[in-house]
């Protein structure tokens, strides 16, 4: 089928490499160029180029390397452990249940996941606020009440983080278990393999590259969370809940250092970047 | 359609081997109910809070069962400043940006998917790339590149942007659905002289309507719900969408009024839930992300 010149034929490629090349690529360089110059947000003409001195700061910076280490914790806890397992349970169970409990928690979990940030923000706030919902649960279960935002800021935006994002992995892995014939299933039960036997060596084994793409994309969502923890906490008290989102907002326009900030955010893209190859990677070999 | 028809003769097969052990099966699923039903409640007690506070007048920051119920909530947050002006925002940024993100995927996913070409792969690898970039990383030097270029505070900056960033992945989804579109349809109709152009528009994009459906709803799901790109390319208060004006009732009103807050919250909300509700069919199940996450 051969219609036209190939170079007339790309013609309606354009407009959308217009945009990409100017308002992503065209960003993503300057990021490149600015992380490497001591740019301000006022009171300066010029920049110069600094080479690595945003780069070795950051590196000897405790602030940064708390930012970094928070972001491990954020994204271990919440995108890791809490999404992940919790995606593939609520689709486990879901399998086995009635259809009447399936619609009603599919419909929850994902009303929480379609939500506008910011709300998702406020609504895990008033959850974990002293005067808030848990500890309202927790005093009626005889518990000891916290004040969360305050004592474990991490442990709360992460438990945001899971409610807001669990969803999107229990769609992922509903369709991954659905795709198991169940003969397999059906075989090894009839041999006497029990549900742990059976997950750990016939359903994880089959899925397992659903699991390695969910993980991809629930870290890098993850690597990416602002809104959530800007609303909840504004990663504070102190700097307790800054992970590096809001560690290179802070640099960039509270402390006006456009230049480190960028640096920062390079850095960010970097590891980004580092997972959407390895996630390329996962879907060529496989696919 | 060849998958619709494979579930449904595993359905008919689970129902042939249901009758044996169906006492230990009916057990199981009590288990398997109850243990949805805890997760669901936990999953739903900060939803509910919203729902609840939002017709209660005298709400705090707990979940409890209003004293009465009352509209006043509403009737305090539906005026100008604080809901009209900002959803009227919120609708123009992402409506334009939606229909600059469909239209220019469209376009881009046509030859893409139609004509073989050595450039297709890398292209196609390098959107797939850039759809699982952290694009929040690049906030800040955008907007030292919007200061310099003088797109700062201006609309058309912030849906230029916007469209960019939601347009590798839309130009993924719109080239699968496409795919599915049969070419010979195409091929009868360029004997009639049609043009590529004309096939497009009179052919494809007609059989792909709920593809295009999809690709619409999730690229305005997506812009409706940001923070950040707004929160750092928008100056001036008046041109706010309401995900960062919503932020006002914590920052400058001193007090908090938090039945008014869900009031908004929920006001705001419905809209993206009604239209995930619209195509929710054909974004459940394996999702559309299936797209991306099968390659």
């Amino acid at each position: 089928m051969r219609r036209g010149h190939p170079a007339v034929r790309a013609l309606p490629l354009v407009p959308a490499l217009v945009l990409l090349l100017l308002f992503l690529a065209g960003p993503i360089a300057y990021c490149v160029w600015i992380a490497f110059t001591d740019l301000q947000l006022t009171g300066q003409a010029h920049s110069s180029f600094t080479g690595l001195a945003n780069f070795r700061r950051a590196f000897q910076d405790d602030a940064f390397l708390n930012a970094v280490w928070l972001t491990l914790v954020f994204t271990v806890l919440s995108s890791l452990i809490g999404q992940n397992t919790l995606g593939l349970a609520l689709a486990a169970l879901m399998k086995r249940a009635s259809k009447p409990v399936r619609t009603l928690t599919g419909g929850v979990v994902i009303t929480a996941w379609v939500l506008p940030e910011v709300v998702a923000g406020f609504l895990l706030y008033a959850f974990f606020r002293r005067e808030g919902t848990l500890n309202a649960v927790l005093d009626w279960l005889h518990l000891p009440r916290q004040n969360w935002l305050f004592t474990l800021p991490i442990l709360a935006v992460s438990f945001a983080n899971v409610w807001r994002g669990t969803a999107f992995s229990m769609l992922v892995y509903s369709a991954a278990l659905d795709e198991i014939p169940a003969e397999i299933t059906e075989a090894a039960e009839v041999d006497g393999a029990g549900g742990w036997r059976r997950l750990w060596h016939i359903t994880l084994p089959m899925i397992r590259r659903s699991i390695g793409t969910n993980l991809m994309l629930n870290t890098l969502q993850t690597l990416s969370v602002f809104g959530l923890i800007w609303v909840m906490t504004r990663g504070g008290p102190g700097d307790r809940s800054q992970t590096l989102p809001l560690f290179m907002y802070e640099q960039a326009f509270q402390n006006s250092m456009i230049g480190y900030g960028t640096a920062v955010a390079l850095l960010l893209l970097l590891v980004g970047s580092l997972f959407s190859v390895v996630y390329l990677r996962l879907l060529r070999t496989e696919v | 359609m060849p998958r619709q028809s494979a579930s449904r003769r595993r359905v008919s097969h689970r129902h042939a081997s249901r009758r044996r052990p169906s006492r230990r099966r009916a057990t199981r699923r009590l288990a398997a109910d109850l243990a949805l039903l805890a997760l669901a409640a936990a999953f739903a007690l900060p939803l509910a809070w919203v729902l609840l506070s939002a017709v209660d007048p005298g709400a705090g920051l707990r979940v409890r069962i209003p004293d009465g119920l009352t509209l006043d909530n509403f009737r305090a947050v539906l005026t100008p400043g604080i809901t009209y002006t900002p959803l009227l925002n919120s609708l123009l940024l992402c409506g334009s940006g939606t229909a600059l993100t469909v239209g220019c995927a469209a376009l881009a996913a046509y030859p893409l998917s139609r004509f073989r070409s050595r450039l297709n792969r890398p292209f196609l690898l390098t959107i797939l790339f850039a759809t699982s970039l952290p694009i929040t990383a690049i906030m800040v030097p955008v907007y030292a590149l919007f200061v310099r270029v003088n797109l700062i505070d201006t609309l058309q900056g912030t849906v230029f942007f916007f469209a960019a960033s939601q347009l590798p992945f839309a130009i993924w989804l719109m080239k699968n659905f496409m795919d599915s579109v049969p070419r010979e349809l195409e091929e009868a109709a360029w004997t009639d002289g049609a043009s590529a152009a004309q096939s497009l528009v009179r052919i494809v994009l007609p059989l792909m309507g709920p593809g295009l459906a999809v690709v619409t709803v999730f690229s305005f799901v997506m812009m409706w719900g940001n923070f950040f790109v707004p929160f750092m390319l928008l100056l001036s208060p008046d041109r706010m969408p309401a995900s960062v004006s919503v932020n006002d009732f914590f920052g400058n009103r001193g007090m908090v009024a938090y039945g008014q807050l869900a009031a908004f919250s929920v006001l705001y909300s419905t809209p993206v839930i009604l239209l995930y509700v619209l195509v929710a069919r054909r974004l459940g199940g394996g999702f559309a992300l299936g797209g991306a996450v099968k390659g």
